[in-house]
């Protein structure tokens, strides 16, 4: 490779901007401007996999920017868990422009170059969340990610798009500002630096109420983890274009969330101190509870986009479970599930759009008997529930194996009955889906129903762009639970396995 | 030359006043009131190094040795406010001519500048000087031309909104003397080096009491400290343009100086805040001044007195940085001083630009506007977050220091609070990014080019200066620092 | 007690009948008369404070030991010139907006100018070109 290291971990955020650049200056051409944005995209998940193999050989990467004020740098470096977020953002944002090409096109959307402009600007964000060295560097970028991301949830433009962008703004700057900023500037005071450093950098004796009104600020504070009750930004948001949705609520802003969350938790708290600390409890029945409601709520979802929404919303409660859990597992599995739920959610998403362009349905209850007319997409949908929910063949497996493991060893019996109840509530609100869609007579009441489906047999299916998308997500929900060993590897290395004490 | 420097700071646009009469054609005049000013701006910046290289600079004037002449009188603080003000002015001043010429008729443009510099005359007296009658002086002569400044404004309301605030404003400068001449009963000093060691011997008098209300009260008038605000919102919207710009980033700060000085300097921080109840008083009418501006800004359907009110509020945080009375919290006081003033000048001369294509501000005209003048809606947007206290923008800087300076203090409901408040900001800011970018344009209205670019350069050398001095605080940071340590040092 | 500091309390009623005129009137000429008297009491008070008792004028002369202090009259010299400045931009003010909204009662002022604000949204685009 040409580039230092140094230099790449700085084009990882470079790129995106460039493309930008080359986005607008391309505005009256769509090809050009769509080849620019894979261009950028495929050289940015290259000089990801670059950093990727350096971190394996076990260089570190540091780079300074600036000082803003004493103590408080804008400065990036390379960790496991990072490396995680930032491989599957930008391998997710590839195959998202891929999708979005036939997606945008199809649907005649106006704007695609403000829409492709603001994509590449959330991607740069999120590099930036996913390298920084320091909370203040993540703050930074978490609320450019918010900003970014505000003209692609109001796209539509329509009074609806409107109210969910005001909602989605709203929630997410006001969390972050008033409890988020908050916790950064105590921290800040408490301890004096920002630093992310193993085992947490608060001393030992710092009292534990403030410390513990601390987690709360910040895991309220992070709204992108949506956990009740901030949640509502994240249906609210779903009036997006659907490669939107995806990437940005299935992957980029919910992940930077609780990639977030993990991160303050092992790198600011560090686990010893979080096993003790007074709210971590409450917390955890509070992600508990967040999973549960979800999903019962996603079950009453006939919208099939707003039932993925809460699914997801749900999701995102294991993940933080896992980070407060405290434990190597749990830490392991969280940063697992982030991958994994990842690419099951971007799948269904991928799927919802296609059946959106291709059969122009969005409820639950008209999806019967589209298996017949969609094959290809409904697999794939059948494959990514599996993932979500969690059963073999798929990626899924593992990292809510990794995520029960985590409640045995801090022995949190309710949260593993929580976990588990969820899991069959996500067979409950996902399964019927293509089930329903392939054998539309299974429940013999509707009859009507199997008229439509036979009526309508000839296959036609979202554009070409959008199923090679659709094929390679649901693809890598496949490979990743026959060969997860290089997540697994990162997902270990995040924690210094020896320091670890086990539960309290 | 160099060690007459403190008055030329304050002669310099003085004579250049009357001059401008001489010029008579405005393009001229305009010529050379830029020139006054970017003079000013070059002599505050010498001044600046000056203090923070060698100290404390006293000039006395004609001569006439201190306590008993009049003495200026540069510190930290002082050369920090005189930079802030010659720096806005003669950035407004590259747009004015552009501005007034559809704001103002022809016959009056002369005036204007005259009013103009007379006007920031009187600022930069009142900032230099040391000696407390002479601030008084020095207001009225600032003042005076605010008022006539205000009336030049098209619009009738300019006219009562003139009329009302004269009224409110010679009730606060009358205040004001009434304190000083109180002091000087008491004293029989009115220079504040001087009143400043001779008040503690007298502190428990209730004259020295009474002294002292009737100062900071006057002073809150002028300042526009809620509730005695309310002649700010109307002077601010029907004012012509340039004028808003210019009071909106100046005026209120030279009154915030004026407060610093009274309560910091001259009757020194134990008597303001440990004698006299100043310190709750000050932070209760804040955080009021907070939410009530702030919420009333959201209402509003004039663009300006959107941020009019804004501007209100930001006194607000400002004055619960005084109220903190520590060295931290005076220092987001100072920071905020500066960086309100350049979010402000920013966002108020891009509606500037807005009036000059649209002749109207009401915030229905707003629709669409993100893509007929995308240059100027940008820099409102991020003037806009600017003022949120977004990272990378000043407004964030000030909001940290203030955050840290509640947190060190160990307020945390207030600390709390303020943080609630810039969501307000964030809902006001959002309805004109709303109506910019996602409102179709109203059906019937004349498509708009953009600004002209003796409008876009100030706009954006402001701008850029917002996200500068968000990203490299040291020179903001360490001024303002050194500034508010010096006024701990001086005072017992 | 009262009796000797009874140019004080003529300094106070002035005050307050001035502050009290500003206040209660409508009529701008009559709150601008007020602002003056409310500016005159400040000036008596400097010109009381300045005086010395037994003091006499302060001219530089063999015989005279005691001067009153002639300080404070500088000071208001410069008051009173800014009063005067002041109730001029006053009333020209005044005369403007007589002539602007055709009537000088803060009332009727107030009056038309929430017309324009209730007014149809065209009618005020036009009127508001601040």
């Amino acid at each position: 490779m040409i580039f230092s290291l140094e230099v790449m971990l700085q084009l990882t955020i470079a790129i995106p901007l460039l493309a930008i650049l080359g986005i607008i200056f391309a505005r009256k051409n769509p090809n050009i401007r769509e080849g620019i944005t894979i261009t950028a995209s495929i050289v940015l998940l290259y000089i990801v996999i670059n950093l990727y193999q350096s971190l394996l050989s076990g260089k570190t990467v540091n780079v300074f920017w600036w000082e803003i004020m004493p103590n408080l740098s804008i400065s990036f470096s390379i960790e496991p868990l990072g490396m995680i977020f930032a491989l599957i953002a930008s391998f997710l944002w590839l195959i998202t422009t891929i999708y979005a090409i036939g997606y945008m096109r199809s649907h005649q959307e106006e704007n695609q170059t403000r829409f492709y402009s603001f994509f590449a600007l959330a991607i740069c964000a999120v590099m930036g969340i996913a390298f920084s060295d320091n909370l203040f560097t993540l703050f930074v970028f978490y609320e450019v990610l918010t900003l970014s991301t505000y003209p692609l949830v109001t796209h539509a433009g329509t009074d609806k798009a409107k109210q969910g962008g005001r909602v989605y703004l709203g929630i997410l700057l006001s969390t972050s500002i008033a409890f988020f900023l908050l916790a950064i500037a105590s921290t800040w005071f408490i301890t004096g630096t920002l630093d992310f450093k193993q085992g947490g950098i608060f001393s030992a004796n710092i009292d534990k109420t403030i410390a513990g009104a601390l987690l709360v600020l910040f895991i309220f504070g992070i709204g992108k983890a949506a956990i009740m009750p901030f949640h509502r930004w994240l249906p609210a948001a779903m009036v997006a274009p659907t490669p939107v949705s995806a990437l940005l609520h299935a992957v980029a802003v919910v992940k930077a969330g609780v990639f977030t969350i993990l991160k303050v938790c092992v790198f600011i708290f560090g686990l010893d101190l979080l096993a003790i600390l007074p709210t971590t409890q409450f917390l955890l029945y509070l992600a508990g509870a967040s999973v549960l409601l979800a999903s019962l709520v996603a079950m009453r979802q006939d919208n099939l986009k707003a039932r993925l929404a809460y699914s997801t919303i749900s999701q995102l409660g294991y993940i933080t479970i896992g980070a407060l859990l405290a434990t190597s597992s749990g830490v392991i599995g969280s940063s697992m599930h982030i991958a994994t739920h990842a690419f099951g959610k971007i799948t269904l998403f991928f799927c919802a759009g296609a059946i959106l362009v291709a059969a122009h349905k969005s409820n639950i209850s008209e999806m019967r008997g589209l298996g017949r007319q969609m094959p290809f997409t409904m697999m794939a949908f059948f494959i990514a529930s599996l993932c979500i929910i969690g059963l073999p063949p798929t990626a899924g497996t593992w990292s809510k194996w990794f995520l029960l493991m985590g409640t045995l060893e801090a022995e949190q019996w309710t949260l593993m009955m929580v976990l588990i109840l969820s899991s069959l509530l996500n067979i409950a609100y996902l399964l019927p889906i293509p089930f329903l869609a392939f054998f539309p007579n299974i429940s013999a009441k509707n009859n009507q129903g199997a008229e439509n489906a036979t009526t309508n047999i000839q296959i036609k299916e979202a554009p070409l762009a959008s199923l090679i998308a659709i094929g390679i997500a649901a693809l890598a929900c496949l490979i990743l639970f026959i060969y997860p060993n290089p997540l697994y590897e990162l997902a270990t290395a995040i924690l210094d396995t020896e320091r670890v004490t086990y539960g309290k | 030359m160099i060690s007459h420097l403190p008055v030329l700071q304050v002669i310099v646009p003085l004579m250049a006043a009357p001059l401008c009469l001489l010029l008579r054609r405005a393009q001229l005049v305009w010529l050379f009131a830029l020139l006054a000013s970017s003079l000013a701006f070059l002599i505050s910046i010498l001044l600046l190094q000056q203090v923070m290289t060698s100290g404390v600079i006293s000039y006395e004037l004609g001569g006439w040795e201190a306590p008993w002449g009049i003495e200026y009188r540069i510190d930290k603080l002082n050369a920090f406010l005189l930079l802030i003000i010659t720096a806005i002015s003669t950035v407004v001043l590259i747009a004015a001519q552009t501005s007034i010429e559809k704001e103002i008729p022809k016959e009056k443009h002369t005036l204007f500048y005259i009013l103009y510099l007379l006007s920031l005359t009187g600022m930069l007296g009142i900032v230099s000087t040391g000696d407390a009658f002479n601030v008084f002086v020095f207001l009225e002569i600032s003042s005076l031309s605010a008022y006539a400044l205000i009336a030049l404004g098209n619009d009738r309301r300019a006219l009562w909104a003139s009329y009302q605030y004269l009224i409110m404003g010679t009730i606060g400068a009358t205040f004001i003397l009434i304190g000083i001449g109180l002091m000087y009963q008491m004293t029989g000093t009115l220079n504040m080096e001087d009143l400043s060691q001779r008040l503690p011997q007298v502190a428990q008098t209730r004259t020295v009491f009474t002294a002292f209300v009737f100062v900071i009260v006057g002073v809150c008038l002028k300042l526009a400290l809620f509730p005695l605000h309310l002649w700010l919102p109307n002077a601010y919207a029907y004012a012509p343009s340039i004028v808003t710009v210019f009071f909106a980033a100046t005026a209120t700060k030279v009154a915030i100086y004026l407060l610093i000085r009274f309560t910091f300097t001259v009757f020194g921080l134990s008597f303001s805040f440990t004698t006299l109840p100043l310190q709750g008083l000050f932070l209760t009418l804040g955080l009021a001044g907070i939410f009530v501006a702030s919420s009333a800004a959201i209402y509003q359907k004039n663009v300006k007195h959107i941020f009019a009110y804004s501007s209100i509020a930001q006194v607000g945080y400002i004055i619960v940085g005084i109220s903190t009375s520590t060295v931290m919290g005076l220092t987001a006081t100072l920071l905020h001083l500066f960086n309100h003033a350049l979010m402000k000048s920013a966002i108020f001369l891009a509606l500037g630009a807005v009036v000059y294509r649209l002749g109207t501000i009401q915030l229905s005209s707003f629709h669409g506007l993100g893509r007929q003048m995308p240059l100027t809606m940008a820099a409102v947007t991020i003037g806009g977050l600017s003022l949120i206290g977004v990272p990378l923008t000043v407004g964030f800087v000030s909001k940290w220091y203030l955050l840290i300076a509640l947190i060190e203090k160990g307020w945390w409901l207030v600390a709390i609070l303020i943080l609630l408040g810039s969501l307000l900001a964030v809902v006001y800011v959002w309805r004109i990014v709303e109506a910019a970018y996602f409102k179709e344009p109203l059906a019937g209205s004349m498509p708009v080019k953009e600004a002209p670019m003796l409008f876009l350069i100030p706009i954006w050398t402001l701008i850029i200066a917002n996200i500068y001095f968000g990203l490299d605080t040291r020179l903001s940071v360490q001024v303002a620092q050194s500034a508010a340590q010096g006024l701990f040092g001086v005072s017992p | 007690m009262i009796i000797g500091l009874f140019n004080d309390w003529v300094v106070v009623v002035l005050m307050m009948i001035g502050l009290y005129i500003v206040i209660a009137h409508g009529n701008l000429i009559k709150k601008l008369v007020g602002l003056s008297i409310f500016q005159t009491s400040v000036y008596i008070f400097y010109i009381s404070m300045a005086k010395v008792e037994g003091g006499s004028a302060p001219i530089l002369a063999e015989s005279i030991k005691q001067f009153s202090n002639p300080l404070p009259h500088v000071l208001i010299l410069t008051a009173i010139v800014v009063g005067i400045a002041t109730t001029a931009l006053g009333l020209a003010l005044v005369v403007r907006i007589k002539e602007a909204y055709g009537s000088v009662e803060e009332e009727d002022i107030q009056h038309l100018d929430n017309q324009t604000q209730t007014e149809s949204p065209k009618k005020v685009l036009e009127g508001d070109q601040a």
